[in-house]
């Protein structure tokens, strides 16, 4: 708190302002949820939403209202976590471009649950998830590792570089498990491009204690992380155990994105886009940042779902596809904003 | 005294150049070979050498006449090509980086034959046509993109793996659309694959080859000026816009008639260049061991991945998982040397 609010320049705007986007920020995102719930491949009629938030499931509009419910809430619950967690890999690697997709998480924690369905026979929510958490943990310590080797440590084409190098072998690795296992092979085919439909409370529920320590440890790491933002060295000197900050809010980050993933498979892109546009209306206080990149998230996840299911229609595009292509134009904008020295 | 150093020293480099070229086709005719006799059922040398004939052996006609021979031409011509125009690339733009899979070239021409194919319903030369038009549209908008005073090469780069990842969603969005859904076919057009190759497949590939592949090899000797800089290449008598004009045409026309058929093989662009340069050493162009170290690469990853996996694997699925660890060396041998990538 002293060492944060001490720093002249952290607070670029103090005062209100936040205190109302982030009131409306939680209005948007009742809208969208409101919305996720009412749009979709089949119109349906105010009196079936009513019916189906009542419970009841008579007409086959009241059943898709109620499947969408479950939905949106892991299109809101997905969206917080990836959100969050590329803020705090932000802050951790002081690196604009990281995000749980570009640095090949999400891949590794898919990896891992390729390889845990179609030779360990492992069918448990509950063990997807640890083996998600595993596998997530693994790949970022890899990235990371390699990723900062050698001067001027991890630099944002050094970590970009590596985690794309790793996400190419894993996504091989990925095609080698499932192409070996022809009978797996069509449920991990559509798991693995990223989605948010079919899903089910009781799907959802295993995920959410982990879910909950991440966000409790990302959010307690925001001090951490506005210390780490002025440098090593300057932590160090404002009294701060830098390895023991770096290692816990890297922790936290992990448990979002690995449990995220093995919900809904890797989604790219949410982790970078969120905190970058949230960065404009916060500034760089991650004890701001943090909250408006879940709730952001949310909000971006549920009205990419929502565009997924109204482009495409009668199908449905993936979400994992809707945040890449909306995610990307941002990625190429950052690297243009970007000085070449700074790159 | 000066001279005659000079042309001992270029006699010298023009043998171990030539020694190098040879030893390679040698090596490609071999493994060519050697995978239409091998396979589930050995083939014997005469009998392979009859089929090719054109005689009419019971069996082996469709094993290798049907099967192996239209897969190992394919291979091969694919992989000069990606060979080729990768190396190009890494030459025009001084950073083995820069090369058409890493920055996106490749997965434009893709798209565009994945779109030709599923959702206009085309095929052969228009599905060819199309991924060179994608192909240099993909080009000028990375470098478009990545210009802002002065093409950076990292910029380049990152703009080209944040474009890459766009590209492939659209694939990925084009395959699920498509009435036949399958792996085999989505792997293809995501990793690149030889499977059920035909021999008319061959003919683009060729025409390409002598098309595109002659206009880089007449360029190569402008090409390797530009490895100097654009500066000492103009003050040499290079013409750098032209040369560089010529260059992306035609590289990026090689990549995308390769992709437009076979799909982006991994990393085979990208590994040639440097693969053929350690061999090659400091003695001449690099282009045309480049191309192939990029057939022998395809080749001998397509029989991998057939038969000496586990499971049958398309060839981009094991070129992939090789190149990655090279990418990480790269990226690691760059750190410690403390050079900019």
């Amino acid at each position: 708190m002293t060492a944060a609010t001490a720093i002249p320049g952290l607070d670029r705007r103090p005062g209100g302002g936040r205190g109302l986007w982030l009131v409306l920020l939680v209005f948007l995102l009742a809208l969208l949820g409101a919305l996720s719930v009412a749009v979709g491949t089949r119109d349906v009629g105010l009196d079936d939403i009513l019916a189906a938030l009542h419970g009841r499931t008579d007409s086959i509009g009241q059943a898709a209202v109620a499947a969408r419910i479950p939905r949106t809430v892991l299109a809101a619950v997905a969206g917080a976590a990836l959100g969050l967690s590329g803020a705090v890999m932000q802050g951790v690697t002081r690196n604009p471009l990281a995000d749980p997709g570009i640095l090949g998480v999400n891949l590794g924690a898919s990896l891992a649950v390729a390889v845990a369905v179609a030779w360990f026979g492992i069918a448990s929510m509950q063990a997807y998830v640890w083996v998600a958490i595993g596998g997530a943990g693994a790949t970022a310590a890899f990235v990371y590792a390699i990723g900062s080797l050698g001067r001027g440590g991890p630099t944002p084409l050094k970590l970009a570089l590596a985690g794309m190098a790793t996400s190419v072998a894993l996504s091989s690795l990925v095609v080698a498990v499932m192409l070996s296992r022809g009978d797996v092979a069509g449920g991990l085919q559509a798991w693995q491009i990223g989605g948010v439909g079919g899903a089910t409370f009781a799907r959802l529920m295993p995920v959410l204690p982990f879910l909950g320590a991440g966000l409790a440890i990302s959010l307690a790491s925001a001090r951490w992380l506005n210390a780490l933002a002025l440098g090593d060295d300057m932590a160090a000197g404002l009294g701060e155990r830098v390895a023991v900050a770096r290692g816990v809010s890297s922790a936290g980050a992990i448990l979002l994105c690995g449990a995220t993933t093995a919900v809904c498979g890797p989604i790219g892109f949410v982790g970078l886009v969120v905190p970058h546009l949230c960065r404009l209306l916060t500034g760089i206080d991650h004890r701001w940042l943090l909250p408006f990149s879940a709730l952001g998230g949310a909000c971006l996840l549920i009205a990419s779902d929502i565009a997924g299911r109204l482009l495409a229609r009668p199908a449905e595009l993936d979400v994992g596809i809707v945040t890449a292509l909306v995610g990307a134009p941002v990625f190429v904008g950052i690297v243009r904003r970007a000085r070449v020295r700074e790159l | 005294m000066t001279a005659s150093l000079i042309a001992r020293g270029r006699r010298r480099r023009a043998r171990r150049r030539h020694a190098v070229i040879g030893g390679a086709c040698a090596l490609l005719l071999a493994g060519f070979a050697l995978t239409l006799m091998l396979g589930q059922s050995f083939v014997a040398p005469q009998t392979v050498l009859r089929v090719l004939a054109g005689q009419d052996v019971p069996g082996a006609s469709f094993t290798v006449g049907q099967l192996r021979l239209p897969r190992a031409v394919v291979a091969i011509l694919a992989g000069l090509s990606f060979g080729l125009g990768g190396a190009a690339f890494q030459i025009m733009l001084r950073n083995p980086l820069a090369s058409p899979d890493i920055i996106g070239i490749s997965r434009g021409a893709s798209v565009a034959a994945v779109l030709a194919i599923v959702v206009l319903d085309l095929d052969g030369p228009m599905v060819s046509v199309m991924a060179v038009i994608a192909g240099l549209a993909v080009a000028i908008a990375i470098h478009g993109l990545a210009s802002r005073g002065g093409v950076a090469g990292t910029r380049l780069i990152l703009v080209g793996i944040g474009v890459s990842a766009m590209l492939d969603s659209v694939i990925a969005w084009t395959l699920s659309r498509a009435p036949s859904w399958d792996l085999a076919e989505a792997m293809r057009w995501l990793t690149g694959s030889v499977n059920g190759a035909h021999l008319s497949q061959a003919l683009p590939l060729l025409a390409s080859l002598a098309v595109f592949g002659g206009l880089l090899v007449s360029r190569s000797r402008d090409l390797e000026t530009l490895r100097l800089g654009d500066d000492t290449a103009a003050a040499l008598g290079t013409d750098v816009a032209a040369t560089r004009v010529a260059v992306i045409v035609a590289a990026v026309g090689l990549i995308a008639v390769a992709t437009a058929i076979t799909g982006p093989i991994a990393f085979v662009a990208f590994l040639s260049g440097p693969i053929a340069a350690r061999i090659l050493g400091p003695n001449g162009s690099v282009l045309i061991p480049a191309a192939l170290v990029g057939a022998a690469l395809v080749l001998v990853g397509d029989y991998a991945g057939q038969f000496l996996l586990p499971a049958r694997f398309p060839v981009g699925v094991v070129t992939g998982a090789l190149g990655a660890p090279y990418l990480i060396y790269l990226i690691v041998r760059m750190n410690r040397t403390g050079g900019s990538l």
